[in-house]
């Protein structure tokens, strides 16, 4: 068996992703070959042929022309997988590939059940393993699941795909940075985030006011930022930061994988959730059952206490 | 112009999820349905650029599954879609990702849309394919994961979100498919008068298996209950004395409570 790695490049560096592509392939325990756009002084070190498609003929990124190179790259090697990081690149590019090939594609495997595929749905609440019914397979896995360990060593073999002309309908402009952020959530020893649960804006203050009686910063999931309760510079997760203090306390937060990417490293986690069977329970080292509502007021005023 | 919106109809994530009699999905019976929320912020921006259009496009509305979709379909109609097609499946959460999309793109084939919006993912099963796969079969532009939407002059101009507060902008013509994430705008609510006024706009049902392909590609093995990691305390009860114990465990666990 034989996993062809589709590894990522953006603003002109091999993106770290890249790695635990082969380590999933190593724990497949199948042969890898490798296909990139990028350029020759970002080719990742793994022993395995790379197929490298010069990024700087054209943007770096238009997805009608990444779609034929890595079909080009099926066309020579002929894996019996095709493998992407769930990443904004991945789950751009995948389908097309998939639907391209016909092939199933599973999407965001987080782990490997007797070489069966297991993914997580329902917002990470139950577990199901997908089948494949056709010849190849289109694989995107989930980031961090299959976490690289070691130096990557190993010595290429590069073998040139010529950028295949293509007009394509979308039209790559260019990037826009990270908003600049006005809090450090990184230096914080606690963080107190509020989550939906925590229901409306104005009940934001009573979780801020928890956040400065641990003499802590306020943290906030996503909703909660998209709908203007909190600023983005406190968003932890994926598209936010990524934090790692002594204690973090998740208020009214399901425990989502984008949001424990960003928070599960930190020292001591404590959930208050109303729903015992919150994914975040999986991370923390207590989980109050309560609503988030009586339960931070009453906590915040023994604390001053 | 011609836009089309596909919904999904997901249970509520807070729900009690039970392994129903095939081992293979939640079973339905004591779960509440909504709209998926990434269909949410497609619904939005369908009607938004309707709207930033003096009323021209016309925005129909699409779902697929049983009976019970008609509710998150009212309430697209409600948020301003003109009009509404069911594609009536039983078993729609049967279906793998290929055969949602190549319903979804056999009904459009000769409807000639202009834009079809779907979310970037469904929150039950996530798969995040559908959308870019109907872009496929349709042979159209597809630009994933939307956080920011601009229409002008025939002309758009978006912005995809990448990783870590990371976005990428884009420029494309139509026809296109567009896949929307979280905060790309922010969904209105139906009002009363537009709830009344949304019964009156017309729902076409047809059967799916007119459009979709017959063969599945993928499947699920088992469907199930993560196993628990088991690593953490749970506290229940009282209000107060739960926060007592609390303190007492960040005292004896922590150095930021003394
Ligand atoms: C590409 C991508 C990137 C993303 N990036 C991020 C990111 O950086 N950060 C992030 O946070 N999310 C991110 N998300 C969104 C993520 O998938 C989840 O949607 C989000 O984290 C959910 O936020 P939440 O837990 O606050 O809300 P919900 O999932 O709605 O959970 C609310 C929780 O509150 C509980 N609750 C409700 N009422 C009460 C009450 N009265 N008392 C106590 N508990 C209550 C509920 O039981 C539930 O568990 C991203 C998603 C995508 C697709
Ligand atoms: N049954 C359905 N009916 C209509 N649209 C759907 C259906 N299933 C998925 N979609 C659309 O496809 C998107 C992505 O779904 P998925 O690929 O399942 O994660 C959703 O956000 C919807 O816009």
């Amino acid at each position: 068996m034989k996993a062809l790695l589709v590894c990522e490049y953006r603003e002109g560096k091999l993106l770290e992703g890249s790695y635990e592509l082969i380590s999933f392939a190593d724990r497949l325990g199948v042969e890898k070959a490798i296909v990139l756009v990028g350029s020759e002084n970002a080719v990742p070190k793994a022993d395995a042929r790379v197929y490298l498609a010069n990024a700087a003929a054209w943007a770096e990124y238009n997805p009608e022309i990444h779609r034929k190179i890595v079909l080009e790259a099926v066309q020579r090697e002929s894996p019996d997988y095709i493998v992407f990081l769930h990443s904004s690149y991945g789950w751009d590019l995948a389908p097309r590939v998939a639907a391209a090939l016909k092939a199933a594609q599973i999407s965001e495997v987080a782990s490997l059940q007797d070489g069966k595929f297991e993914v997580s749905c329902c917002n990470g609440k139950m577990r199901r393993t997908v089948t494949s019914a056709t010849e190849r397979t289109v694989v995107t896995i989930q980031a961090g699941a299959f976490s690289f360990s070691g130096e990557p060593r190993g010595v290429p073999r590069v073998e040139m795909i010529a950028p295949p002309v293509a007009a394509s309908a979308v039209e790559f402009i260019g990037y826009e940075a990270a908003e600049k952020k006005d809090v450090d959530l990184a230096k914080a020893a606690v963080i107190v985030s509020a989550g939906r649960g925590v229901g409306k804006k104005e009940n934001v203050a009573a979780i801020d006011a928890l956040a400065k009686a641990l003499q802590g910063e306020l943290g906030a999931s996503r909703p909660v930022v998209d709908a203007g309760w909190v600023p983005h510079s406190h968003q932890v997760g994926t598209t936010g930061q990524t934090v790692s203090p002594k204690l973090y306390v998740a208020c009214g937060i399901s425990g989502a994988i984008q949001h424990l990417a960003g928070m599960k490293k930190s020292e001591f986690i404590v959930a208050i959730n109303k729903d015992k069977d919150a994914p975040i329970g999986e991370v923390a080292d207590v989980l109050v059952v309560a609503d988030v509502n009586q339960f931070v007021p009453a906590l915040t005023a023994k604390l001053r206490k | 112009m011609k836009i089309l919106v596909c919904i999904k109809q997901v249970p509520d994530m807070e729900s009690k999820f039970k392994v129903n009699a095939k081992g293979v999905w939640y079973e339905e019976t004591d779960l509440a349905f909504r709209m998926n929320e990434y269909d949410e912020y497609a619904v939005e921006q369908a009607v938004q650029l309707k709207e930033q259009l003096g009323g021209g496009p016309e925005v129909t509305v699409l779902s697929i599954g049983p009976d019970r979709v008609l509710e998150p379909v009212k309430k697209a109609l409600a948020m301003g879609c003109d009009r509404a097609v069911h594609l009536k499946d039983d078993d729609s959460s049967g279906k793998d990702p290929w055969q949602i999309a190549s319903a979804i793109a056999g009904f459009s084939r000769d409807k000639n849309f202009d834009l079809i919006f779907t979310g970037m993912q469904s929150q039950d099963r996530g798969s995040a394919q559908v959308g870019a796969i109907v872009s496929e079969l349709l042979g159209c532009a597809c630009v994933t994961t939307v956080v920011h939407f601009a229409f002008n002059d025939g002309i758009v101009t978006a912005k995809r979100e990448l990783e870590g507060g990371l976005k990428c902008i884009v420029r494309f013509r139509l026809p296109a498919v567009v896949t929307c994430q979280l905060g790309l705008n922010k969904p209105r609510y139906p009002t009363l008068p537009n709830i009344m006024k949304a019964k009156k706009k017309e729902i076409v049902s047809q059967a799916a298996a007119g459009f979709a392909a017959t063969e599945a590609l993928s499947g699920t093995g088992e469907f199930y209950v993560p196993a628990k990691k088991g690593r953490g305390i749970i506290l229940e009860g009282d209000v107060n004395e739960m926060a007592d114990r609390l303190i007492g465990i960040l005292k004896e666990k922590t150095t930021v409570v003394r």
